[in-house]
Order: structure tokens, then sequence, then C-alpha cells
């Protein structure tokens, strides 16, 4: 099948069950989006999927023809960083870092539907994101920022 | 107490993950070293005063010192660029940016032209320095005086060069000028042309903290881009041509024992690789599909081992299998414990349950494997490379020279990757398909096949007198471990012991060790002695203590956090603190407890002290990290199991803090510039539990004398209790 990724179109030959995630970092070397969980409970994997946030490790090859999937490595805009990994570098908000691909999509998304979200609208849009070195109240200034530019 | 200049790794392992000391011999090989690294000025941290060994400022060709002898190199190229080359790895801990910023501040050189190379065996010194003894230097002040000779000698050499007296030079952004600021000279230019190797004396000037340029500020993580971008190339993001995807078959529990196992399914699938050697069975394949297929396709039947304990009858079997005092942590007796509980006005008896918990780091075990020619090269993330090299050196009968181990930045660990089993089945499953082989693991074998923070029991008994004085302090840990039992609390008598038991479950170190346990009983008990005699917890704790930065840490949280200030209705207030590894940390909460129990967080405030502060926001993430790790394991962490079998190993069944568990937290982080720094990776997840439960109690009542202690979210209904 053919899938998009990033704008670009690559011809993959995989089972229409396969999920998303092993896909993007086995067959195509895009290994910016994580494995946490394998059960879309952590967020790591997270990518967009025509805009909206998707756990890549629980999405199915099936469901994707003819849908554009955003990933972390298609945030950067000639060599210029989204405004959210700018303030994510900024606020310096994470410690291992193995949290913020997923962290940064899910707040990608949350600032494109609402570009001035409540500290309460954050925690609720980022909620099934894990940082278990615990963060969070970094990242929540670092959407915060984001918002603001 | 601790000795205030013991900086162990940031999450310290258990006696029983202390890597063999090395036997093989580091040769201070003067070509060899520079045939690596190129000209230039390389100065090596030993852990011996080597200028009287040497009797003079270099050392002779050959010099063969013990690996363990060397802590650290720093070596300045003919590029300019400041090599600094040690055994501690990058868990997340902003380790890389801190030793950065020392370096850059003894050296006098931009942080832009330091270069860390970390954890990788055949480039680092042996680190020694890292698991050793109390009276083992850490790593910041090894890598100081190295980068203060450094400077040192770059002064003489221009001074030399000028023909002038080196008083009147100094270092400055990667020059040496002379004060008159007429002459100039870039580290490169001096050190080009030369291969010199110099020991460090340990007698070297540094620079005082209260001077500190660079080190003292926030600078931000390193190399911060290649995070937020996702290029950073964990182990589990890495690839070598013609690499097979890695699966091992798990036992269906603990103690299960292969009894007759047929890989012939499995083999009969193109390109799959399958083992079976001993309980170790595993496939390969091109991709990882494939070797899940082939996995399924093994059939084995399995012998398992009944009569398992349970999380629910835990705590009985770890009582009832406890052996003899270990010894280890545990301060003498002293006084007639007997005479001082009897003779109190007041007798306190408790006991404490610990429940298991995961460390969980977001990206589970992983390790990628390659042999050539006979050697062994394995990228893994763990806290312990030289261990894994040891490790692998003996599975597979090689010489340590024959095994590299490099450890890229990882995705954490908190004290839960000491261990190299991603790596051996990695190099197992290589060796026999002859390819590279990567290993990463699920979170489900994450979760069983790791190891977890003990479970344990702890009995509290005190005696207390009505004007606040303890007369008696008899502590008993079971299992759970020896770290922290030490009480800085005056008392007139006491008898602290550690009781290891036959953990069912492979347990091993977490972040602060024991320490976790043993603080929550002792400063719930200290709350409870408190409220025996109506006073109040802060002031309790002050009438008995001596320590004056303990008592410092306790009165800056206090006052940030209003501690005599009213109080609404079904609010409480709770207060804890305690030391570890040089740090102090005092913690207050404020909780709500509703008419049906239901306990909420509203805030935290924290104060912190670990000697002078090296970056301030790494080290407030430091401590952020810790009290919201620590906050898991107070209100809902917990590994339920049966029958060998972990019955909550994924993120939906065990859970851990998300955003919206976080209370608001402030941290006072005190900057002792006239201490020396400390780790601060541990102490600070000590406080946040009992101060949670002394504030439950406080409003409520309720004694909550189990960790975890509200995992439904409502005060009196513990899980697991023996």
């Amino acid at each position: 099948m053919v899938l998009t990724v990033n704008g670009k179109t690559y011809e993959v030959n995989t089972d229409p069950d396969a999920d998303l995630l092993s896909v993007l970092r086995n067959e195509l070397q895009l290994t910016g989006s994580k494995y946490g969980c394998g059960e879309g409970a952590c967020g790591a994997c997270t990518v967009l999927i025509n805009g909206k946030p998707a756990r890549s490790c629980i999405t199915t090859m099936a469901t994707l023809a003819g849908k554009d999937i955003t990933t972390i490595e298609g945030l950067e805009t000639n060599g210029k960083l989204h405004p959210v990994q700018m303030a994510c570098l900024t606020t310096d908000a994470f410690q291992c870092s193995y949290c913020a691909p997923g962290m940064i999509m899910s707040a990608v998304s949350l600032l494109d539907q609402n570009p001035s979200p409540t500290e309460a609208a954050i925690v609720s849009a980022m909620n099934g994101n894990i940082c278990r070195c615990g963060t969070y109240p970094y990242i929540i200034k670092a959407i915060q920022l984001a918002s603001q530019s | 107490m601790k000795s205030s200049d013991y900086s162990p790794h940031p999450f310290e392992p258990t006696d029983d993950e202390l890597p063999q000391q090395s036997s093989i011999h580091f040769m201070m090989d003067r070509r060899k070293f520079f045939k690596a690294t190129g000209g230039g000025l390389a100065v090596a941290f030993v852990l011996y005063d080597m200028l009287s060994y040497a009797g003079e400022n270099t050392l002779a060709e050959n010099a063969s010192l013990s690996d363990s002898q060397v802590g650290a190199w720093i070596h300045i190229g003919e590029d300019g660029i400041v090599s600094v080359f040690t055994g501690k790895v990058e868990v997340g801990q902003n380790i890389r940016t801190s030793l950065s910023q020392i370096v850059a501040e003894e050296l006098m050189v931009p942080m832009a032209s330091i270069k860390m190379i970390m954890g990788d065996t055949d480039q680092v010194p042996y680190d020694a320095g890292t698991y050793g003894s109390l009276t083992t230097p850490k790593m910041g002040t090894q890598l100081r005086k190295a980068a203060a000779t450094a400077r040192q000698a770059l002064i003489e050499m221009a001074a030399k060069q000028w023909n002038v007296s080196a008083d009147g030079l100094k270092a400055e952004n990667g020059s040496i000028v002379n004060v008159a600021g007429s002459q100039k000279i870039f580290f490169g230019k001096l050190t080009a042309g030369q291969q010199l190797l110099l020991p460090v004396s340990d007698k070297v000037k540094v620079i005082s903290a209260s001077d500190w340029q660079v080190a003292g500020k926030t600078i931000p993580k390193v190399n911060g881009r290649l995070f937020v971008t996702g290029k950073h190339p964990y182990v589990s993001d890495m690839n070598l041509p013609g690499m097979l995807y890695g699966k091992v078959l798990r036992p269906p529990a603990y103690q299960a024992k292969p009894l007759k196992v047929d890989l012939s399914k499995a083999l009969a699938i193109k390109g799959v690789v399958a083992v079976h050697d001993g309980n170790f069975i595993a496939v390969a394949a091109p991709d990882i599909r494939t070797a899940n297929k082939a996995l399924h396709e093994i059939n084995v039947s399995w012998q398992e081992t009944a009569g398992q304990p349970s999380h629910k009858n835990i705590f009985e079997y770890l009582v009832k299998y406890a052996g003899a005092n270990s010894n280890r942590n545990t301060p003498a007796a002293q006084g007639d414990i007997v005479k001082g509980l009897a003779s109190a006005n007041f007798k306190y008896s408790q006991t404490y349950h610990i429940n298991y918990i995961a460390h969980v780091p977001l990206e589970p075990r992983a390790a990628l494997a390659q042999w050539t020619d006979g050697k062994l090269t394995v990228w893994t993330g763990t806290q312990r490379p030289f261990g894994v090299q040891n490790e692998l050196a003996e599975i597979f009968k090689l010489d340590k020279e024959k095994v590299r181990v490099m450890m890229p930045d990882t995705g954490s660990g908190y004290g839960g990757k000491h261990s190299g089993e991603a790596a051996i089945e990695a190099a197992r499953l290589s060796q026999a398909a002859k390819k590279p082989v990567k290993i990463v693991w699920t979170r489900e074998e994450e979760f069983t096949w790791a190891y977890l923070r003990p479970g344990g029991v702890i009995e509290v008994e005190a005696g207390v007198d009505k004007d606040g004085s303890i007369t008696a302090w008899k502590f008993i840990n079971y299992n759970s471990g020896g770290a922290g039992q030490s009480t800085q609390y005056k008392t007139v008598s006491q008898q602290i012991t550690h009781l290891p038991s036959n953990s069912p479950l492979k347990q091993g170190s977490y972040r602060g060790l024991a320490t976790v346990a043993n603080v929550f009983a002792r400063e719930s008990a200290m709350t409870d002695l408190a409220r025996l005699i109506n006073m109040d917890q802060l002031a309790f704790r002050l009438k008995n203590l001596e320590d004056d930065r303990f008592i410092a840490v306790l009165k800056k949280a206090a006052d940030a956090f209003g501690w005599g200030d009213n109080k609404p209705a079904g609010h409480g207030f709770g207060i804890a603190g305690g030391f570890e590894k040089g740090d102090y940390v005092a913690c207050c909460a404020e909780v709500v407890v509703n008419n049906n129990r239901e306990v909420k967080v509203l805030r935290v405030v924290q104060a912190f002290d670990c000697g002078a502060i090296v970056n301030p926001h790494h080290l407030e993430s430091q401590v952020m990290g810790s009290i919201i790790q620590g906050l898991g394991g107070a209100l809902f962490e917990a590994v339920e199991f049966a029958n060998g079998r972990i019955l909550n190993p994924g993120l939906s069944s065990y859970r851990v803090p998300r955003f919206s568990d976080i209370p608001k937290i402030e941290i006072v982080l005190i900057d002792r510039k006239d201490m020396p720094s400390a780790g601060a990776g541990e102490a600070a997840i000590i406080g946040i539990a009992p101060a949670i439960r002394n504030a439950i109690a406080d409003v409520a009542g309720i004694a909550l004398n189990t960790l975890p202690m509200v995992p439904n979210g409502v005060a009196n209904s513990p899980i697991a209790k023996g």
C-alpha cells in the first residue's frame, strides 16, 4: 500500500494488521516516534493522522489509506523548528526526553485546535502522554510559551 | 552520617549489583593514547598522587596503573576541542551538561568546545569512582581537578613560549592571555605537536564555588535539539546493515523450567535463527513480525513451581522468611531499649507495609550486538557499562578487551537499569546468527523480567515523654533494605535492624534505595509521636534535631509553605524530612479529605540542600522529577502478582503519575556554596510520601501505613495489607 508520511509517499509492503509504529520505525527508518507500552497508554508513539493525534502503536495499516501522517520528523520546516519544539528547548523541559516526540506531537495538535488553551485544557489534552521523569510542570510551561508565539 | 563528598551514581546500586573490581591494568601508554586522540595535552585523574610516584611532572612511559586508579581523562586537541572521557552515563539527569559546565569553568573554555565521551568501555577509564566506597572522589571533583591541572599546564606552556612568568597569565575563553591583554594564544596552538600526558595532583587548586561563572548557572541541555526533533538515536532506534530483530521466549511464570523444546516449526520459517540453550530460548529474524511469528511457532512444555506467594500474602511471607541482621547501614545499638520503652510516658508501636513497585523507564531495555573478528560490541541502555562488559566477558569467556559496551544517552533508568539482560540476549543471538541482532523489550517484559523496588515490612516501636524527648527508638526493616535507616533525631536508646528476606520477585535498586521506605516509616512515626503528646509536627522535629542543615531545610520548607497558617475545613498539613547522600530534604504537603474519605493532594513545597548548585534548572528538574515519581509510589503504584506472574504488567493496568495527578509544586533550592556539591537524583524522592501521609493524619486522624496509601483514591483502603 501507499503511505503518506510528512508529505512524502512510500510504497509499503506489509500486512494490513501491522501497526503503524513498527512500520515507521523499522521499515521507513523514521525512529522519532517511540515505543513505550504497545497499548496506546503512554503516548510515546503519538503521530498526527489528518491533523488529529493518534497512538501509532495501536493504529493498523489497514486504516491509513489516503490519510496524511505527520511524525516528529515532519515538524521542522526548512531547518526551522516548530514553535512547540522551540518552546521545549527554551524552557529546557525534558530530562531523558524519550517521551518528547509524543509529547510534542500531542501539544502541536492541541495548539492547532485551541491556540490559547487554559492550564486545565492542557492537562486534559496531554493526559494520555506519560513522562516518567516527571517533567510535567515544565511541559505545561513550554506549551503555554508556544501558545504565545 | 555519610561523608559529604560521597556522590554515587545518580541512582545508587545495591551492594550485590556492584561491578567486580577490575583486575586488568589500563596502560597509561602515551603513544597508544595519542594515537586514539591525536596530539595535544591530556590530563588523567588518578586516585593516588602519581606525582610522588613518578617523581616528576610526567609519567614514565608505559607506567602501569591499576585501571581502578584512573578516574577520568581530559584531552585538549590541536583543534582546541576539549574531550572529556568519563564512565558516567546520561539517563536524563543531565549530567552530560553539568559535567561539561564544571570542565568549562575550570578550563575557561566555551561550553561548545567540550565534547563528552561517556560510557564507552573502549574509550573511557574504568568507572571505579562511580560505585566506590565513601572515600572515592566523585566524578565532578575529578574532572574539576583534571581541568584545573590542564589550565595550569597550558599557562606554563604559554609562559615558556613567551619567556615570561606564569604569574602574569590567565586562561580566558579557550586561550591563554597575559593580564595586560597584549598577548594571546589559543589552547589548540599551544598543544599543537605536543604529546603531553599529565597525571592530576590531588592538591591542585580549583575555582571556589563562590567565584563560578559557568558552573552554578542554568545552562540548557547540551544536545537538547537532537531530542526535541526525535533525532537522538536511543539504542532502540539504532540499526546496522544486515541486522536481525531478536525475541526471547519468556517462561509463563517465575521459576518455570522448559521440559521439552521444539524449534522445528520456527526454523522452517525463512530467515529465522533460533537458539535453545538451557533456559534461553530465542529467535532472530530479518523483521520483527517474522520474529514474533517464529516465537509463536516454538513448542515448549513448561514445568511450573506451585505455591509462590502473591501480593495478598507477601508481607507475612517476607517476615516469615527473614534472615539475620544484614548489619549494612545499620547503626550500633545504643542505650537500654527495654528500659527506654518501659519508662516512656507514651508508647508507640506501628507496622508499615511497602509494596513492590516498578521503575517503568519509558524506554524499555534494548541492546544491539555485533560480533566482528571475535570481538563483541554491544550498544545498550545501562547504568553500568563496565558491569555489563564484565557480565558479557564472563558469559562468552572473553578477555574484557574483546568486549566493548557503549551507552548512548538512554531513556531513563531510576536505578532500574544496572543489569545487562538485553545485552546478553542480543549477543547470544548475534553469535548464533553471525549477524548483528537488536533486542527491544516489550513493556510487559520490562515489568516482568527486569527487577523491582523491593517490598518490605517495617516495625517501629518508640517511647516519648510529655516534653517531647524520645526515650526509645526500635526499628526493624524486613527485606526492603537498610539504606536510610539511621535516624538523626535524638533518642535515649535505639536499636535498628535490617533483616533481608527471601524475595519471591526479582528485586534491586531504585531511586533512593530503601530510604523511601525507611523515611516513610520514620517520618510517619515522628508525626504520630508528636500527635501523642499534642505537639506540633514541626516543633517536635526541631526539638529533637541537632544538625543545622536538616533544621534549615525544615524551616525553609515550612516558611515557604505557610506552616502556621489557618487551614480551611477538611484540609490537612503534613511535614517530613530526611537526609541521604549528603543531601537534605524537607517536604510539606496540603491535602483535602472529603466525607467519603477521598484524598486529593493540593500542594507540595519542598526545600532541598545538596551543597553548591551546579545547574539550578537541572537540579530543580531532578527534584521535581523525584517528587512526582515519589507521588506515584506514595499514592497508587503497586505491582500485583500471583503464582509467579505479574498481574498488571502494562501501563493501562499499572498506574504511574500523569499530568492530572500533579498538585501545585513549589521547590526551594538552598545553594550552599560553602559545601561540596552532592548528587541530587535520589534524596528528593523521600519526603513526599510521609508528608502526604502526615497531612491525611492531620485532617482525618487516619494513619495510612501502607505504600501505596490510596490506590483507589480513598483513605483507609490500603491494598495488600499483611
